[in-house]
């Protein structure tokens, strides 16, 4: 991709990563190949794919939070908080974490720490970064926790995890997440674990939060509802690729690469509550089992002789980009199917 | 926190009932007359029934028994019948002895075994791992009294170095108390480091990988806070249960220990006390022993309950 220089200068980008490879230890195949994103100021960038398409492992990648020594870099580069990485050989500085680049996680359960307060565990985040005095972590930690609709702010200070539902749990993570008012927070799967209200409720935070400070999101999901809910562009993975990127709508009304056109019908509309069948027969092939060329081969219907070959991804339209050697498509497939 | 404690008091209760009634039933099964040990050379029918009413063996058994505990609960384990002392006498006098070989092996165990766990589990699958990994096996698998006798001709025979045995009271001497004690609480240490060892590692690599200590990472938290802090919070949880069941082993088990570094402990006493068929001593030194097993358990329990505020704010 071309974005490099291009988009450096462009002062509303915020991230840039690209072309990430990344192969697990003990594995044949890269589990990531040639992944890029890039994030706006203000923007919302919703990643979405099937499970097992590289989703988490791309957001730990770039934050350095893959278990130490689990994987390989291979190449790619990232360009953010004025910093411009080679993700082979270093990776993004602890003083970022937690700072610039914040992020949650999707079990709110699990992700808080038992044996601590909230306040602790906010104000931990505050101390690292910005020094000062306990007590005045502790009121930013309060501020936070005010700031994501917890009630009592002051009292959830002293209180430990197990004492909170999930919900709160999860606004919890959001309040430390950005209680060093990051410019980019990456959210993994943040609301799957949580009810329909509750979700919505932290949705809103989000775009809230965005509005509020110009915070760019990457948000990970796998539940179109969210993405059409709060995206302002839309990458889908396949097989730890980008296949297909692009603003929401176009992505939305004219979906181009074959496996987002299965994606698109596979989503349950208001208009036809039973659904329609999914276009996209079978299984995401194991790493280990990656055909050659375009990964989405051997379940594309579309398939010929020439998808032997990788297909580059390339912008078919402004804000568009697929990789695939048919797009653009001649029909527009989401009326034909 | 009190109602807790009381809950696991009650428990308790039962399990003590049964012991008493085990430990009584002991003398009764056990083969050989004490007191003809007692009587000696002379079996005169005479001095025997005299020495059966003393003792009040030609009562009940069950009155037998709620005599014995009646006293047991006033202090009054009975006399040794081989030194005419009150065993209860003779175990305060061996008691100090024991616990300070118990804690300062403890203390090696523990500054030993713990640091050693945490770095094994945070280098998994390096030679750091490999050689503590190694060194714990052979530490499991060394026996002690072969370890003590090796160190007693290197340390003490050969380079001079420590008292080979022996026992000085920390009143006496401090210096040469803790001296003495050296090699001996080193043996029992290691042997109780290598299990440390191993729980730690075990508990520091489940909690390594928990989602909390990712979350930690995420902050920016420098490593070490991510481990000391994080994750070895949670991780220290079921060895604290640990320590505390082990010392009461400790203080129950160093028989071995005590025999090859001849150290008037609780081992002793109760090895010379069943060698001398000494049926009320021995009675006396399991009856606390497993009553203060017991009590460890508690407090094990009690620790459990302290350090994990889940179970504090029921
Ligand atoms: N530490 C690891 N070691 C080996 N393989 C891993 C590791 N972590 C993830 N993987 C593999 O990498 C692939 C991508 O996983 P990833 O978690 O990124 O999927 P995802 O897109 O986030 O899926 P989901 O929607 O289920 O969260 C999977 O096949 C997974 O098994
Ligand atoms: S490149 Fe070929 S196989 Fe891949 S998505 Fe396009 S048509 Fe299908
Ligand atoms: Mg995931």
């Amino acid at each position: 991709m071309q974005l490099g220089d291009e988009n450096s200068a462009d002062s509303g980008t915020l991230l840039a990563l690209s072309d990430l490879v990344l192969r697990f230890k003990g594995h044949k195949n890269d589990v990531l190949d040639g992944v890029s994103l890039t994030v706006k100021r203000g923007e919302v960038v919703c990643v979405v794919g099937e499970s097992g398409c590289g989703k988490s492992v791309t957001a730990m990648a770039l934050m350095d939070l893959l278990p130490a020594g689990s994987a390989t870099i291979s190449s790619g580069n990232l360009d953010a908080c004025g910093l411009n990485l080679d993700l082979t050989s270093t990776c993004l500085p602890s003083e970022m974490r937690g700072n610039r680049i914040a992020m949650i996680f999707q079990e709110p359960m699990s992700s808080l720490n038992p044996s601590f307060t909230i306040g602790d565990q906010i104000g931990e985040a505050v101390l690292r970064h910005k020094g000062g005095t306990r007590t005045q972590a502790l009121d930013r930690a309060q501020e936070m926790l005010q700031r994501v609709g917890i009630a009592n702010p002051e009292q959830r200070l002293s209180e430990y995890p197990h004492q909170l539902s999930g919900g709160m749990r999860q606004r919890v993570m959001i309040a430390m997440a950005l209680a060093n008012d990051p410019e980019i927070l990456i959210a993994d799967e943040p609301t799957t674990a949580l009810d329909v209200t509750i979700q919505a409720q932290i949705l809103d935070l989000i775009r809230d939060l965005r509005d509020e400070t110009g915070m760019g999101t990457i948000m990970i999901t796998h539940d179109l509802g969210v993405v059409a809910e709060i995206a302002d562009t839309v990458a889908v993975m396949y097989g730890g690729q980008v296949v297909e990127q692009g603003a929401v709508g176009e992505i939305f009304n004219n979906p181009q690469h074959p496996y987002t056109i299965g994606l698109m019908s596979a989503m349950p509309r208001l208009d036809n509550p039973v659904g329609r069948l999914a276009i996209v027969p079978g299984t995401v092939p194991t790493i280990a089992n990656m055909p050659q060329g375009c990964r989405f081969r051997t379940r594309c219907v579309f398939a010929t002789q020439a998808c032997a070959e990788r297909p580059k991804l390339s912008q078919i339209a402004p804000e568009h980009d697929v990789a695939c050697h048919y797009a653009p498509l001649e029909v527009n497939v989401s009326v034909a199917i | 926190m009190l109602s807790f404690l009381f809950r696991r008091i009650l428990i308790a209760l039962p399990t003590i009932l049964l012991i008493s009634i085990f430990v009584f039933a002991l003398q009764k099964i056990l083969p050989g007359d004490p007191l003809l040990v007692l009587a000696g050379e002379e079996r005169d029918p005479e001095t025997l029934a005299f020495l059966r009413e003393k003792y009040r063996l030609n009562d009940p058994i069950w009155m037998q028994y709620l005599a014995w505990v009646g006293n047991a609960l006033q202090g009054d384990l009975g006399i040794s019948l081989r030194t005419n002392q009150p065993v209860t006498e003779l175990m305060a006098q061996k008691l100090p002895v024991t616990i300070q070989l118990a804690v300062m092996s403890m203390i090696f165990a523990l500054v030993i075994g713990i640091p050693a766990g945490i770095l094994s589990a945070v280098k998994k699958g390096t030679a750091t791992d490999y050689v503590a990994n190694i060194v714990a096996l052979s530490g499991l698998s060394i026996p002690n009294f072969w370890l003590g006798i090796m160190l007693i001709l290197l340390v003490s025979v050969k380079w001079q170095l420590l008292p080979a045995s022996g026992y000085v009271p920390l009143s006496e001497d401090f210096w040469l108390s803790i001296k003495t004690m050296l090699m001996p609480s080193f043996v029992l240490g290691t042997a109780l480091a290598a299990t440390l060892m191993r729980h730690t590692r075990s508990s520091m690599l489940t909690v390594l990988s928990a989602d909390y200590v990712r979350t930690a990472r995420a902050k920016g938290l420098v490593e070490r806070v991510v481990i000391l802090k994080h994750a070895l919070r949670n991780a220290l949880t079921p060895i604290v249960t640990l320590t505390a069941l082990l010392f009461g082993e400790l203080v129950a088990g160093a028989v071995l220990t005590e025999q090859i570094f001849t150290i008037p402990g609780f081992g002793k006493l109760v090895v010379d006390a069943v060698f001398n068929r000494d049926y009320a001593v021995v009675q006396g030194i399991v009856l606390v022993t497993a009553v203060g097993f017991i009590f460890m358990n508690l407090f094990a329990d009690a620790m459990y309950y302290v350090l994990n505020p889940r179970l504090r704010g029921q």
